[in-house]
């Protein structure tokens, strides 16, 4: 376990770091109305909040809720980003093709995203169970392999009739997710609230989220003991978080973006790797944490729109703020369970 | 203290003090080695022996309480300080490099360049001097558990050790070995080299040992000669007030059978065989005790009996209810970080369907902890807060809660102390009155005797009925006839 000194090193360490940054590369170096640009971006207008902020912290919320899942059952997916990126490609082609089922276009073309999500990180299953790849790398990999499928499709299948753009068309509008009023947030936002729930339900409460838990904290314990076919829900964990990593690329495609195209994630799947670790890997407290990344992107890009920063700058503060985070929550946590625990005789 | 040499003790401990938290693991020890004597040091599991040979070995610093060794007074005390000052440590769990050869292991921490001819030259010197034979080329991880101990002896002889300090040596040695092992500590001793002798065996302690210390829950107990002294006067002094053992049962003659094996092989996960064509059976109210020496193949037939492993060939007929209590409880059997509760629904957790029910197996942990007496606060503090004989105590009641036709057991009390051990012993004879067969294996083969109506010896992998006695048994350990 770390020192509270240690913590509060970390702590002071980066709020010095991002104030120096801050104040070093701004234009005008002041610092109060580089904070209130940043306040502005993310909670201190109801549009930033609404249309910016709880909108990105949708697909956040619904990735970390599946890597969650993953990682306490021992399982280091990730491929999140790759994942997401598949159902939106599911969702695209969805939305593009069936154009004459009502509403009922947008739930097959959620439940085509989760499913090509599911796919892929299948795919980083098999690798482990056959010729024991370990998750880490082959997840990583896939992710480019998503990329790269994605600047194919959008330039040769996929792209819409014109040519003149590298993107798909518009998907027909009844594959769309409804928005409420005239804000940009879409129904998304409930789909999030219910993944987070039933993660967390699914942990506490039922004998297959114990299972995953049992495997992930002591993987002998539960082979011995419980029993348990550790190597099955080990991979069914990592298709799960896979299947809620394509849904939510399946929502940003039927709420927010309307067509597949190039860099359509922001690294949502990277982000969710820190909103669920900081979040312990509770599923609740994802959609917390989800919320706090979301702010500190859209503060990051409000800090770049009226005080001038560099939106690299704004990344980069987004990191330390990461690191400063991680270290001061229970960060340590997850390379600590790894280890036998040390048990004094 | 005790022996009247004129010459400065080999190793002298003064009021050491050591606290871990809010228990106070040694309170102000004394403890002096005289040259050229075996000082056993006798004591439960936790109660502070094997702290006060860390801390004088420099692996852990005291609050209070000076070192000397060789009549010098160690004032920084590292290992590195230690081992030139003459002591050497082998410790209970043995620490070496498996993939390299016994000459290579003798060199490891040595300085400048390693030159294997030089480094093999030495090793050949040290096995000539103190009679302890190790093949010097072989892998270290190939080594049999006494091959490994004599290179952990002549790793510490490297060294120039004049002061051995042997942490429960005979834990994993047959009858034999032990007899050998005490042979050469004596010849150690005979030729100016002094042992601590940190064991919980009385038997072994008085029978070999010049001087004895007693520990008890940090504090010195008994400190004299072990000529002075009887066993129960050393008994009284490890233990407090000893509870009556439960009356042993009555036997009852075996029943049906529930375990038959015929001609059962288990092949290793890697090739190789560990069992060749072992055919017995095990009835009801059977209590079948299973020696063997470590590598054996014992633990495979364990796993096997226990339905985690697949015969190769053979047939092999098991009951449906099996409980099985893992040697390791810490890596097989509990999850530290989780409740009392949850490692309730740990058990068998791979059958179970749909939803828990917490509440139930709340209610089924309480009466758990009520039944077998397991001191915990409530059944919702992590495992890792219990005592290992309280640990023990949840495995045990866990498997033993319902019904059950076949126990396994692989060493159920290793690590325990005397009541809990006694615990353990009496669930055992219990569940086999009650109509289980019990299959346990102990690396203490004074265990398996204690217990034992049956005894199986697995010896390389061949597996034979023995007659219950402890000579018998010893040599078909070792393969003897």
């Amino acid at each position: 376990m770390r020192k509270p000194i240690a913590r509060a090193l970390a702590l002071a360490v980066g709020v010095a770091a991002i104030a120096a940054a801050l104040i070093l590369l701004s234009p005008n170096g002041n610092l109060g109305s580089i904070l209130s640009a940043f306040w502005r971006g993310s909670f201190g207008t109801w549009s930033a909040l609404v249309s910016g902020t709880l909108v990105r912290a949708i697909p956040l919320a619904i990735v970390g809720a599946g890597l969650s899942i993953a990682f306490r059952a021992g399982v280091f997916n990730i491929g999140g980003e790759g994942q997401l990126l598949l159902g939106a490609v599911a969702a695209a082609t969805a939305g593009l093709e069936f154009t004459s089922l009502g509403h009922a276009g947008t739930v097959v073309a959620l439940l085509a995203s989760a499913l090509a999500g599911a796919a892929w990180a299948g795919i980083a299953a098999v690798l482990r169970r056959r010729f024991g790849v370990l998750e880490v790398i082959s997840t990583i990999l896939l992710n480019f392999v998503a990329a790269n499928l994605v600047s194919y499709l959008v330039r040769g299948p996929l792209q819409e009739p014109s040519g003149a753009l590298p993107q798909t068309d518009l998907i027909d509008g009844s594959a769309r997710l409804l928005r409420l009023g005239s804000t940009r947030l879409h129904y998304g936002v409930f789909i999030a609230i219910a993944v987070c729930g039933a993660a967390w339900w699914f942990l506490n409460r039922t004998a297959a989220g114990f299972r995953v838990r049992a495997v992930g904290a002591s993987p002998s314990a539960a082979a011995v003991t419980g029993r348990v076919d550790v190597p099955a829900v080990a991979a069914g964990a990592l298709m799960v978080s896979g299947a809620l990593a394509g849904l939510a690329g399946g929502i940003e495609i039927t709420g927010v973006t309307y067509a597949l195209y190039e860099n359509l994630s922001p690294g949502y799947g990277f982000s969710a790797i820190a909103v669920a670790i900081l979040a312990r890997n509770n599923p609740l407290g994802v959609l917390a944490t989800a919320l706090l990344f979301a702010a500190l992107e859209t503060g990051a890009l409000g800090m770049q729109r009226d005080a001038g920063v560099p939106s690299v700058v704004a990344t980069a503060i987004e990191a330390v703020v990461i690191l400063a985070a991680l270290s001061v929550g229970r960060g340590a946590q997850w390379s600590a369970r790894r280890g036998p625990a040390v048990v004094a005789s | 203290m005790t022996t009247g040499s004129p010459a400065a003790p080999a190793l002298e401990l003064r009021g050491i003090r050591k606290r871990f938290g809010d228990v106070l693991a040694l309170d102000g020890v004394d403890f002096r080695v005289a040259a050229g004597t075996v000082h056993a040091l006798l004591g439960e599991n936790g109660a502070g022996k094997s702290t006060l040979m860390r801390i004088a070995f420099g692996l852990l610093q005291a609050d209070a309480g000076t070192v000397s060794i060789d009549g010098r007074h160690m004032t920084s005390l590292t290992v590195r300080n230690a081992s030139r000052a003459g002591l050497g440590m082998v410790h209970q769990h043995l620490s070496l490099a498996p993939g390299l050869n016994a000459a290579e292991n003798v060199s490891l921490g040595g300085q400048g360049v390693y030159r294997p001819r030089q480094a093999m030259r030495l090793l050949h010197a040290l096995a000539q001097q103190s009679g302890l034979d190790v093949p010097a080329d072989a892998r270290a991880g190939d080594l049999s558990i006494v091959q490994q101990q004599r290179l952990e002896i002549l790793k510490a002889l490297a060294r120039d050790a004049k002061v051995l300090i042997l942490d429960e040596p005979t834990a994993v040695l047959a009858p034999p070995e032990t007899a050998e092992l005490m042979v050469w500590i004596r010849r150690f001793c005979a030729s100016g080299g002094s042992v601590v002798l940190v064991t919980h065996k009385l038997r072994e302690a008085h029978a070999i040992a010049d001087d004895i210390t007693v520990l008890r829950r940090g504090q010195m107990t008994y400190g004299g000669q072990a000529r002075a002294s009887t066993e129960a006067r050393l008994a009284q002094a490890i233990f407090p007030n000893v509870e009556p053992l439960p009356a042993t049962l009555a036997i009852v003659p075996a029943g049906d059978i529930v375990v038959s094996a015929q001609s059962v092989v288990l092949g290793g996960n890697h090739g190789g065989v560990l069992v060749h064509e072992a055919s017995f059976d095990v009835r009801r109210h059977e209590i079948v005790g299973l020696a063997a020496v470590e590598g054996s193949g014992h633990r495979a037939l364990l796993e096997m009996l226990a339905a985690l492993r697949q015969p190769t060939a053979g047939d092999l007929r098991l009951p449906a209810r099996v409980a099985f209590i893992p040697a390791d409880r810490q890596r097989d059997a509990l999850i530290a970080d989780f409740s009392l509760v949850e490692n309730v629904a740990l058990f068998g957790l791979g059958a179970a369907r749909g939803l828990l029910n917490w509440g139930a197996l709340a209610g089924r942990s309480r009466e758990l902890i009520q039944r077998f007496s397991i001191a915990a606060a409530s059944e919702t503090v992590a495992a890792r807060t219990l005592s290992g004989g309280n640990q023990q105590r949840l495995v045990v009641a866990r498997a033993l809660e319902h019904p059950v036709d076949l126990v396994v057991a692989d060493n159920p009390t290793r690590g325990l102390d005397v009541q809990a051990t006694a615990f353990v012993h009496d669930q055992l004879r219990r569940v086999a009155a009650n109509g289980a067969a019990v299959v346990v294996h102990s690396s203490d083969l004074d265990e398996v005797l204690a217990l034992a109506t049956r005894v199986l010896v697995v010896f390389h992998g061949e597996v034979r009925e023995c007659a219950v006695d402890r000579d018998a048994i010893g040599r078909a350990m070792l393969g003897a006839a």
